[in-house]
């Protein structure tokens, strides 16, 4: 039978798979998708904590974290446009004006 | 018996795809195996009672926030692969796991606690839909506000972030006519 835990250690999982990607990729667009990723796995726990506890509050944390990751992808793929315009490139070496 | 096939399929399948989307060079099998990885993941909604979840995840993710980046991504090239100068993938790995379960193991902790009991519960013979738009219209009115006016000033930046110079190419370079462009062509 399917319990709490095993929902917790998926959603675990893939919240290290997105900070995986966070912490490797160099391009922002890759790591938009894996800021988006770690969202899905953060909803993925609310919702099983919603249903095994009998609370609705989890679900609404959850509708609240897709509008958040809705409007973060409407403002920061405006920013990604104007920063290509800009530079030709979206690599954050590429991108770094202060060599320390 | 259905459940437990259907959560195995569905977390294999989310993890397999989400490992492309990290693992990928081509911006284009990402963006195609993160759109498929959130079907999956509703899925895991509708598993858990959670319908209206996961149609908003269904209109909302797969639908205008994976329909946003294909459009982004025709302003960037995105045929060609992404070469990316990587330190050290095993530490990347080790650091990424370890810190990722320290954060589950601390935000994970107090679900554990027995005191713990349901603030807004679900009714029983009500469909979800309905639980949930009593709830949301009554105790979290205030957050919903506020998250459609977070939501009408993000589209707001949107527009005027990504509409500025919308009548010059990105890609193009505008110095040179396409005439030129073209003879330049035809002497390769």
């Amino acid at each position: 039978m399917i319990g709490l835990s095993h929902y917790l250690i998926v959603s675990a999982l893939l919240f290290s798979i997105g900070l995986m990607g966070v912490l490797r990729r160099r391009n922002l667009l890759m790591l938009f998708f894996a800021t988006e990723v770690m969202l899905n796995a953060v909803n993925v726990a609310f919702a099983a904590i919603s249903h095994f506890y009998n609370d609705l509050t989890g679900q609404m944390f959850a509708f609240f974290i897709i509008a958040i990751a809705a409007s973060e992808v409407a403002v920061g793929l405006g920013i990604l446009i104007v920063l290509y315009k800009k530079h030709g490139s979206l690599d954050l070496d590429d991108l770094a004006s202060m060599k320390g | 018996m259905y459940e437990t096939i259907a959560f195995y399929l569905f977390s294999a399948l989310t993890i397999g795809l989400f490992l492309i989307t990290v693992m990928s060079k081509n911006v284009l099998y990402a963006m195609t195996s993160l759109a498929a990885g959130m079907v999956l993941i509703s899925g895991f909604f509708f598993i858990l009672g959670a319908d209206f979840l996961g149609v908003v995840q269904l209109i909302v993710y797969v639908g205008a926030v994976m329909a946003l980046y294909s459009f982004a991504m025709m302003f960037f090239d995105a045929t060609k692969d992404i070469k990316e100068k990587n330190t050290n993938p095993a530490l990347i790995f080790v650091l990424g796991g370890l810190s990722a379960l320290a954060l589950v193991l601390m935000f994970a902790a107090p679900i554990y606690n027995k005191s713990i009991q349901a603030l807004y519960p679900m009714h029983k013979g009500v469909g979800n839909a309905q639980d949930v738009g009593i709830v949301l219209f009554t105790k979290y009115l205030v957050p919903f506000e506020v998250a459609a006016v977070m939501l009408l000033v993000a589209m707001i930046a949107g527009i005027i972030l990504a509409g500025k110079k919308m009548d010059q190419s990105l890609t193009k370079d505008t110095s040179v006519d396409d005439d030129e462009i073209l003879t330049q062509k035809d002497a390769k």
